[in-house]
């Protein structure tokens, strides 16, 4: 099994020099208004990074395709540049790039280091303004190149935006193949552009749900390999697997707290009803957060660890609770006509995305976490399973069309109006975002 | 005319009769037939028999959308089961809960134990014992019937009772 290497990139800040104004403080050239959406996408012309081979074209290949699909950026066709980038390092010729209405320039190269590692350079340029906006160089392992692509396309989302990006980032998620009534279901992990993409488990058992540690390169996950459908841990650098505690029935929609050291899940009871428990990953101590004759489930922890949102039939239907880590205050807090289950917390805090049950439709939506300001930003035949992109402004989620044999993966922005499907091998369900790499 | 054809007729319609009457009559103790699951019409199944539990008995009951109380129709089926298992003490069961797909995963997870539990209480109160009963939950991930409508979803909702141990 591939290792993954940790801490591969240093970034140092270019130094201007005599050609580049120092660069001018972050300015959001892009508002993000979640309830107006954003009205134009910024023109940004990406160059070919030189290089003595295919490597500085492809990886701008790769920021190209990160921003455009962030739906906030639209990179201009190369076969508009009017300016051969030949020196990186010097200003380009501004009005040439005003002229294609491009607001920004991106130029850089390529180098191999003696030992073999990449050093690419890039900065990105303001042409109305005509001034540097970015200059930076990262170094890298040769197979290590589209982070190097992603970590660049952040660096220009938050130069725009204001706020960090999240193209430097994995999914995990359950590839499904095989006939409906018999499906084959595995673990399977990549890059949230789809890109290396790699098996975690072989197909034998039923697996489900897995999640990331927020902290390590871990997932919690449930399978079906001990005939009782249990919690697990798995180490993905080892391929090493746990059981998650010794609990006497199923266990099942698992968890991590934000620090990574609990696992959330709810336990079956012997009554039929489940209930929510934590496990504290070193201690082995469990905890009990609810204790209801009704199905509690799909726990899912705020990021300060202080509260815990999930789901609850106690008042007849599945709707949205929120509770204190410590199981005080119970309240629900969803009211809508119809159904309401899979609340999940932003990584931001503010607001608690959902799947919702009405007149036979699945919905995507979020609300804040009183339940105030609901807000359907998808629609489908049968679609659930949100999960937030590291930075809080895209949602992805699996949806099924009527008809269709199977699932797939698809990213929606909070606007609701930039969906776009995520490539994966097979079909697909239960992804989940990992936070940005480190 | 009429009158005279109609009685000549009348031998052949009466030998019809009588053979619907004992295929009805089948039919009504069979809910799960035999064709049903896909075995040869009208197989003889030996007493104590897998064959006989799955096909005569009727290995599974159907609940209603979001629901795991256990509908009238289920009670009959399950009385017969409960009935056949303290007959053939020897096997042990496990009674799997399943659930439709218009749910979401981890609810119906949830969903499919109740019913399973649900359905073991109902054979505890008839009478079977407890330690011969384990149960196990598929949620939404293991439907008969694939199609994208109630049809489908109607025959997904239920819970199936499989004989482990060997029966003697």
């Amino acid at each position: 099994m591939r290792t993954f290497v940790k801490a591969i990139l240093t970034i140092a800040s270019l130094a201007a020099g005599a050609l580049a104004l120092a660069a001018v403080p972050a300015r959001a050239l892009v508002e993000i208004d979640v309830n107006k959406g954003v009205v134009e996408p910024v023109p940004i012309a990406i160059t070919d990074f030189l290089s003595a081979d295919a490597m500085g074209a492809e990886i701008t290949g790769v920021v190209a395709a990160d921003l455009r699909r962030s739906g906030l950026f639209a990179p201009i066709d190369k076969g508009a540049f009017i300016e051969k980038i030949s020196n990186p390092d010097v200003a380009p010729r501004f009005e040439d790039w005003r002229v294609i209405n491009a607001q920004a320039v991106v130029t850089g190269r390529v180098r191999q280091e003696p030992d073999g590692r990449l050093r690419v350079e890039f900065r990105v340029w303001d042409t109305f303004a005509g001034q540097q906006l970015k200059g930076e160089q990262l170094f890298a392992n040769r197979e290590n190149w589209r982070r190097v692509a992603h970590i660049i396309a952040d660096t220009i989302y938050e130069q725009f935006t204001g706020e960090k990006g999240y193209f430097d980032s994995r999914i995990v998620y359950v590839d499904e193949s095989g006939p409906r009534n018999n499906r084959v279901k595995r673990l399977a992990i990549m890059d949230q552009d789809g890109a290396n993409h790699r098996y975690l488990s072989d197909g034998r058992s039923i697996v489900l749900t897995p999640r990331f540690s927020p902290e390590r390169q871990e997932i919690t996950y449930m399978s079906y390999e001990s005939g009782q459908p249990q919690v697990y841990l798995l180490q993905l650098e080892t391929g090493q697997r746990e059981l998650v505690g010794n609990f006497p029935g199923m266990t099942f929609a698992p968890r991590f707290s934000p620090s990574g050291d609990k696992v959330i899940m709810s336990l079956l009871r012997e009554d039929g009803n489940s209930n929510i428990f934590t496990m504290d990953l070193r201690t082995r101590n469990t905890a009990r957060l609810t204790d209801t004759n009704a199905i509690d489930t799909s726990p899912s922890y705020s990021p300060d660890g202080k509260q815990v949102t999930f789901t609850s039939d106690r008042g007849g239907r599945a709707q949205i609770y929120v509770m204190n880590a410590d199981g005080s205050n119970q309240r629900r807090i969803s009211f809508g006509d119809g159904t309401y289950s899979t609340p999940v917390w932003s990584p931001r805090g503010d607001l608690i995305a959902f799947t919702k049950q009405s007149a036979g439709q699945f919905q995507i939506g979020v609300m804040r976490t009183d339940g105030s300001g609901e807000r359907i930003i998808s629609t489908g035949f049968l679609q659930e399973g949100p999960t937030w992109s590291p930075n809080g402004r895209v949602i992805m989620f699996f949806r099924q069309d009527a008809g269709a044999a199977g699932p797939k993966l698809y990213t929606i922005d909070l606007t609701g109006r930039n969906e776009q499907p995520v490539p994966t091998p097979n079909f697909g369900s239960d992804p989940a975002w990992s936070p940005l790499l480190k | 005319m009429r009158r005279i054809a109609a009685l000549t007729r009348h031998p052949v319609a009466i030998v019809f009769l009588a053979a619907l009457a004992v295929a009805g009559c089948r039919t009504q103790q069979v809910p799960n037939t035999a064709a049903d699951l896909g075995l040869g019409a009208g197989a003889a199944a030996a007493p104590g028999s897998r064959q006989e539990f799955t096909v005569t008995v009727g290995d599974r009951i159907f609940f209603d959308t979001d629901s795991s109380v256990i509908r009238p129709d289920a009670q009959a089926t399950l009385t017969r089961q409960a009935q056949w298992l303290n007959q053939y003490p020897s096997y042990s069961i496990t009674i799997e809960g399943h659930a439709d797909e218009r749910g979401t995963r981890e609810y119906n997870l949830a969903l499919g134990a109740r019913r399973a539990a649900a359905t073991r209480d109902f054979l505890i109160a008839q009478g079977v014992a407890a330690n011969r009963i384990q149960t196990i939950s598929y949620g939404k991930e293991r439907p008969v019937a694939t199609c994208d409508d109630i049809s489908c979803w109607s025959q997904n909702r239920r819970a199936v009772t499989v004989l482990n141990g060997a029966g003697s």
